[in-house]
């Protein structure tokens, strides 16, 4: 029997009714959890985290030189998901999708969404990660952002909120991959008696999206690498994972160089040209004649390669100004705006502080909202009302005063929650879901993601480089 | 492939041959302090000195003792040829050409690293090196097997296994070179016990004791063993082994890329000599000029290779 125990009060579990009865995607594995012994479920646990060891599965946390390679905490109680609520979230998604790549294009080209004013002018033209260079530029495909990792979260039955795009490069595929695959390893036999949707096939159809990008001047089979910024990069192991499973090289920039108009690296033959560049490396680095000069990750000249037509970006530099926070708060609009449609999916309510009686309503209501920097990601920089103390309530509401243009607010929502392991048993812990989107002359949503859950009891934290874990995530076939 | 990926791959095998390599050369110093009566710290003289760390040893310490020269050897960071430095570098270089390598290359490699890093944390007391030494020589064994096993044959196995032999004929060279004394027709005592010891260290450096008495007879004769460690084409630690084995992984290349480099023609007149010349003849003429030679051309060879195909890091 399983027992529901420290539950957050009012938090929706997904697991588990109220009542102590299964919700209907987990029936079938609940009845399996009941029949497990705890004993070798924690040995099962421990094996996990030996495979995720030796496989290398590893990430760096910055500033940690004793500690260089950390292991993702993963849990292995499975996040599911039924058939239904998939279709409704896939939806939604592609909406969404497809308006960003519209979005972008627009504020690229002729700006119609400012003129129609529904955007404000100084939102998109003063924003950093706005490139002027992009202006007048349209990627081959007119695809900006080939690949997507959409943050949803939970926080009732039908209630789905997405949280943020993440537009620019998207990581942590390489945990949906792998957290598969140990599962598969350890619990064959529920993937016998679930009927889970395959995510395996994830780099295969990267590849085929990736190469169906090439660029106009690419003849034959086009060539795609994938450029990472080093080994010693936090998500190195992701990018090598990536390449390896596509079959493509990894390169850095220093392998690197433009010769004839072509973007080549450095074989054992000589210099060979890249058509597909799946870059993991920041816009400001991808070349030091256009961007930051002093880049030693990048390519200079590459830029001039891009706007000739002779390689394909992914993403397209520039894409990031719609992981903005302050951009993301006009998402309903831009929705509506470029597919004519209300939004499927729900925003999470967004406060702008910039706007003067915005301000004074976060700063009111400073204990029950979450406050993030508008150009923040990976849980830093930001205020969580509820749980902070006064004092850095009181230190916050000064930066909040000083640039309030630098803030955005929300409620702070009453995440999901999924049990996770413990050693009484199970325990429910708040979850979000990425999931992970492909964009060619298609939209195609890998029917998973990577559910990312808060360790702690009670925190709404869930980030990786904040003692956030993973869990395996199945969408059922229904 | 990338220039980078190729170098790497080279060295990712040349560290884990040196690591193997140097458990071996522990493992013979520490036969050799057990079997002679008089305890003697010039044993581990010679075994620095096969490691061609002597002088290395010495900025570091300042005395010479048993139990600092295995530390060096085994543990030591000071030592970029210690095992455990190189199992480092070569999983550093393994964690680079990730891409290139099977996933249970990778993974063999990766808990080579783990099991090792764990087991050397602490300096070894020396009721626990026999089982440092074997489980060195195990996880090495394990990572050939899995790259044997899995790996296509094509430019990446050919990069790896010149890189393997290469670090290989350069350690039997100098384990060989730093004992040539022992080995000489004037200087040998045939028959004392002394000469037998440093014989079968020898041997027992390349792990080729047993299979000595297979090849020749029962009696370790100086001329006999020099033979097995150059010219022996079956003995798979001898010079001639390893020259065909980097000659064949060089026409492979070559006839991928349809061109050849300096390295080619390098490395078949290397093997032509080893094949025509008798042991006698190499004795005769002077094998210590002749090992110091031939470290010298081998370290050319390699780098040739790395001009040839544009190796960088």
């Amino acid at each position: 029997m399983v027992k529901n125990k420290g539950t957050t009060p009012l938090a929706f579990d997904e697991m588990m009714n109220a009542d102590s009865s299964p919700r209907q995607p987990y029936s079938t594995y609940n009845e399996w959890y009941a029949s497990q012994d705890r004993n070798r479920l924690i040995a099962k646990s421990r094996e996990a985290e030996n495979i995720f060891r030796k496989t290398g599965i590893t990430f760096a946390v910055y500033g940690h030189a004793d500690s260089s390679e950390k292991l993702i905490p993963f849990d292995l109680i499975p996040r599911i998901i039924s058939g239904r609520e998939w279709r409704k979230l896939a939806q939604g998604i592609e909406q969404r999708v497809i308006a960003l790549n519209a979005f972008l294009d627009d504020i690229y080209h002729k700006q119609e969404i400012v003129r129609a004013g529904r955007i404000p002018r100084e939102l998109i033209e003063k924003n950093d990660a706005f490139l002027p260079q992009m202006i007048g530029l349209r990627p081959p495909g007119g695809v900006y952002t080939h690949i997507v990792g959409t943050d949803i979260v939970r926080t009732g039955e039908d209630q789905f909120y997405v949280l943020e795009d993440n537009a620019r490069t998207p990581s942590g595929v390489s945990y949906m991959l792998e957290n598969r695959e140990t599962m598969m390893q350890m619990f064959p036999e529920l993937f016998h008696q679930n009927r889970v949707r395959p995510v395996e096939n994830y780099p295969y159809l990267l590849r085929q999206s990736l190469a169906s990008l090439a660029p106009p001047g690419c003849s034959g089979k086009p060539r795609v690498a994938v450029l990472t910024p080093g080994i010693y990069n936090s998500a190195f192991y992701e990018h090598a994972f990536l390449a390896d499973m596509m079959g493509v090289e990894l390169v850095e920039g220093s392998d690197l160089r433009v010769i004839d108009g072509k973007v080549k690296m450095r074989t054992t033959r000589g210099y060979e040209a890249i058509d597909v560049l799946y870059r993991r490396v920041d816009d400001d680095f991808l070349d030091p004649l256009t961007f930051r000069p002093d880049s030693a990750l990048g390519i200079p000249g590459i830029m001039d390669v891009y706007r000739a037509g002779n390689i394909t970006i992914a993403n397209a530099p520039g894409t990031g100004i719609s992981d903005d926070k302050a951009i993301y708060s006009y998402m309903p609009e831009i929705v509506e705006f470029y597919t004519g449609r209300k939004p499927l999916l729900e925003n999470v309510p967004t406060w702008r502080c910039s706007e003067p009686q915005s301000l004074t309503y976060v700063l009111e209501h400073i204990e029950e909202l979450v406050i993030k920097e508008v150009h923040g990601s990976g849980g830093y920089g930001m205020l969580v009302g509820p749980t902070a103390t006064r004092r850095e309530r009181a230190i916050f509401a000064e930066k909040l005063k000083a640039r309030p243009g630098n803030y955005i607010a929300q409620p702070t929502l009453s995440l999901s929650t999924v049990p996770i392991l413990v050693n009484k048993g199970i325990a429910p812990r708040h979850v979000d879901l990425r999931p992970y989107v492909l964009v060619s002359d298609k939209v195609q949503i890998i029917p998973g993601g990577l559910t990312r859950v808060a360790l702690k009891a009670g925190s709404l934290v869930v980030n990786s480089s904040q003692g956030g874990g993973t869990k395996d995530t199945w969408v059922l076939e229904d | 492939m990338l220039g980078r990926t190729a170098n790497g791959l080279y060295w990712m095998f040349r560290y884990i041959e040196r690591a193997e390599n140097g458990a071996r050369l522990i493992d013979a110093g520490l036969r050799m302090s057990l079997t002679r009566s008089e305890a003697t710290e010039d044993d581990w003289d010679g075994v620095l000195q096969s490691a061609g760390v002597r002088e290395l040893y010495d900025e570091v310490h300042d005395a010479l003792t048993s139990s600092d020269a295995i530390d060096f050897l085994l543990r030591d960071h000071a030592n970029p040829s210690s095992v455990m430095s190189c199992i480092e570098a070569g999983r550093h270089n393994a964690r680079m050409v990730r891409t290139a390598l099977t996933r249970e290359t990778w993974e063999a490699t990766n808990e080579c690293w783990i099991e090792m890093k764990a087991m050397l944390a602490k300096k070894a007391r020396p009721a626990d090196l026999p089982e440092i030494i074997d489980t060195i020589k195990r996880r090495a064994g394990l990572i050939r097997g899995a790259f044997h096993g899995t790996m296509l044959r094509n430019e990446i196995f050919n990069f790896s296994r010149i890189g393997t032999f290469i670090e290989r004929a350069d350690n039997t060279a100098r384990i060989l070179d730093v004992k040539y004394y022992v080995l000489l027709p004037a200087v040998a005592a045939v028959g004392s016990s002394m000469d037998n010891v440093q014989w079968e260290s020898i041997l027992r450096s390349v792990s080729a004791h047993r299979a000595y008495g297979w090849v020749y007879d029962a009696e370790l004769r100086p001329a006999n063993i020099a033979d097995f460690l150059i010219s022996n084409g079956r003995m798979p630690r001898s010079l001639a082994y390893c020259y065909e084995k980097i000659v064949s992984n060089l026409g492979y290349l070559a006839r991928e890329y349809g061109a050849t480099h300096a390295a080619h023609g390098t490395a078949e007149q290397t093997l032509a000599a080893l094949r025509s010349r008798s042991i006698n003849d190499i004795m005769d003429q002077g094998l210590h000029e002749y090992l110091e030679e031939f470290i010298s051309d081998n370290n050319r060879l390699g780098q040739e290779i790395s001009d040839g195909y544009r190796f960088y890091h």
